[in-house]
């Protein structure tokens, strides 16, 4: 059942997992911030790799992963090597996403428990060109601009998940080796 | 480092505390449940931080630890020591000098960078707790943004005595929602928080809580307009160095009364002094 994958994880897990997680919470603690979590990582195609670097950093036997159609090739891969079991997407705790998913059919956490809400992992083709947005919230001084090649109806998405807060989920998007996270705290406007 | 995994904790309890970690960075001011692991130490001595920074410390941090501003009391040295054993990492016990600072009731004098993590041990992480015993209560006042009872809290104090008589561990609001405790931190300390550059993350052990406040968040200490919130300082000079700006502690010097002020932030004052 659990087919061993051709594609290693993390050379050496510890200080990869640790050096990733810092790039990732530098990326949510500044959001629209670009970083490359794990620069020499080999993933399964067509798997970005800073979204396999998120989840050996993150996923394991007590999250839940949803994995969108596209990336069955990655499936063995991510079982594999983080033990992670699958769940229905309103239920997952990590979201794979080829396509910008409906809001409300992702897990959203509740009023007590607003940790709850996932985390969506949306690849894109750029970051740092594109849709101009500008935002502002925790961790931006003022406001700061950031480009990413945006899904359609994005701007309508975030402006749902902003307003729920502090329900919502946390979007990481991903464009090869980079990512740049949005917490659902941020405002964004599109330019 | 024979013997421990790298920061001493195995590598699904770090997968754990990150993952709070970065949903307590999305939700600037709420308690994050976390797993809390038995630590080497007494719950009280710092449990709650040691796991915070043991998930996020890498071999080219440098740490520093203190304990009331102080890098040489008990406290600081031996969870110092305990990462210098346990991760092989260096430390420092100067503030411009370390990627992440661990504190216990104290924020630096000197302004902390954007590239610093400042680390709180937090004792108890629920500010309603003196008003609402109930957990499940309190998290419900959370979740409706329901702080009045800590504002009649706050007017009761002026109405008997003038003014609000908390002069630590005084409760903030964080990004404009959640109700917060900056930890037994003096109340002098609280404008620091206010958009702070480097990002502050909180760790309650005991009660296995994390919370986390984003770089330049705005926090705004509880007050009204008529009785603006005021930091408290002791109205003296370091005998050290002489700071009329710094949070000074009062040393008795003798048995027959003599008392000085000193820097409780011991890397500012021998920078000063020096």
């Amino acid at each position: 059942m659990n087919a061993i994958p051709d594609l290693p994880g993390f050379p050496d897990p510890v200080p990869d997992s640790q050096a990733a997680f810092r790039a990732i919470l530098w990326a949510q603690s500044h959001p629209g911030a670009i970083v490359t979590p794990a620069p020499a990582l080999i993933v399964p195609a067509p798997l970005p790799v800073a979204a396999g670097a998120l989840l050996l950093t993150l996923a394991d036997a007590d999250t839940t992963l949803w994995l969108a159609p596209g990336f069955a090739p990655a499936r063995d891969w991510l079982r594999f090597h983080t033990g992670a079991p699958e769940a229905p997407l309103s239920r997952a705790d990590f979201v794979l996403a080829e396509q910008l998913p409906a809001l409300e059919t992702l897990g959203t956490g509740s009023d007590d428990s607003p940790h709850d809400g996932a985390s969506l992992i949306l690849p894109v083709a750029a970051l740092g060109e594109g849709t101009r947005c500008r935002l502002s919230g925790p961790g931006i001084d003022g406001t700061g601009d950031f480009a990413a090649t945006l899904p359609p109806g994005f701007a309508a998405f975030w402006a749902a998940n902003h307003a729920l807060f502090p329900r919502g989920v946390d979007v990481f998007l991903c464009a090869g080796s980079r990512l740049a996270a949005l917490p659902r705290s941020v405002t964004l406007e599109v330019l | 480092m024979k013997g421990y995994n790298f920061a001493y904790l195995d590598e699904q309890t770090k997968r754990m505390i990150r993952r709070a970690i970065l949903k307590a960075v999305a939700i600037p001011g709420h308690q994050v449940p976390f797993g809390g692991r038995e630590m080497p130490l007494p719950y009280g001595w710092g449990t709650g931080g040691i796991q915070v920074t043991a998930a996020i410390l890498g071999p080219r941090d440098v740490l520093k630890v203190i304990d009331q501003g102080a890098d040489d009391t008990t406290n600081a040295v031996s969870i110092r020591r305990f990462f210098a054993r346990v991760a092989g990492i260096a430390t420092t016990t100067r503030t411009a000098e370390a990627s992440v600072i661990q504190t216990r009731h104290r924020i630096p004098e000197t302004r902390l960078r954007a590239d610093q993590i400042l680390v709180y041990q937090v004792p108890q992480p629920e500010p309603l707790y003196r008003l609402e015993p109930s957990r499940a209560a309190a998290r419900r006042l959370h979740a409706l943004a329901e702080y009045g009872a800590m504002h009649v809290r706050l007017y009761e104090d002026i109405a008997r005595l003038g003014q609000v008589a908390i002069s630590y561990d005084y409760p903030v609001l964080v990004n404009r929602r959640y109700l917060t405790s900056p930890s037994p931190i003096p109340a002098f300390d609280n404008p620091k928080l206010h958009r702070m550059a480097a990002l502050q993350l909180f760790g309650a052990g005991r009660e296995k809580r994390i919370y986390a406040i984003p770089p330049y968040t705005e926090v705004r200490s509880l007050d009204f307009e008529d009785h603006p919130f005021r930091p408290h300082r002791a109205d003296a000079a370091c005998a050290l160095c002489g700071s009329r700006e710094s949070y000074l502690d009062e040393v008795l010097t003798d048995d027959r009364g003599g008392r000085i002020f000193v820097c409780s932030d011991t890397d500012y004052c021998a920078g000063r002094a020096a």
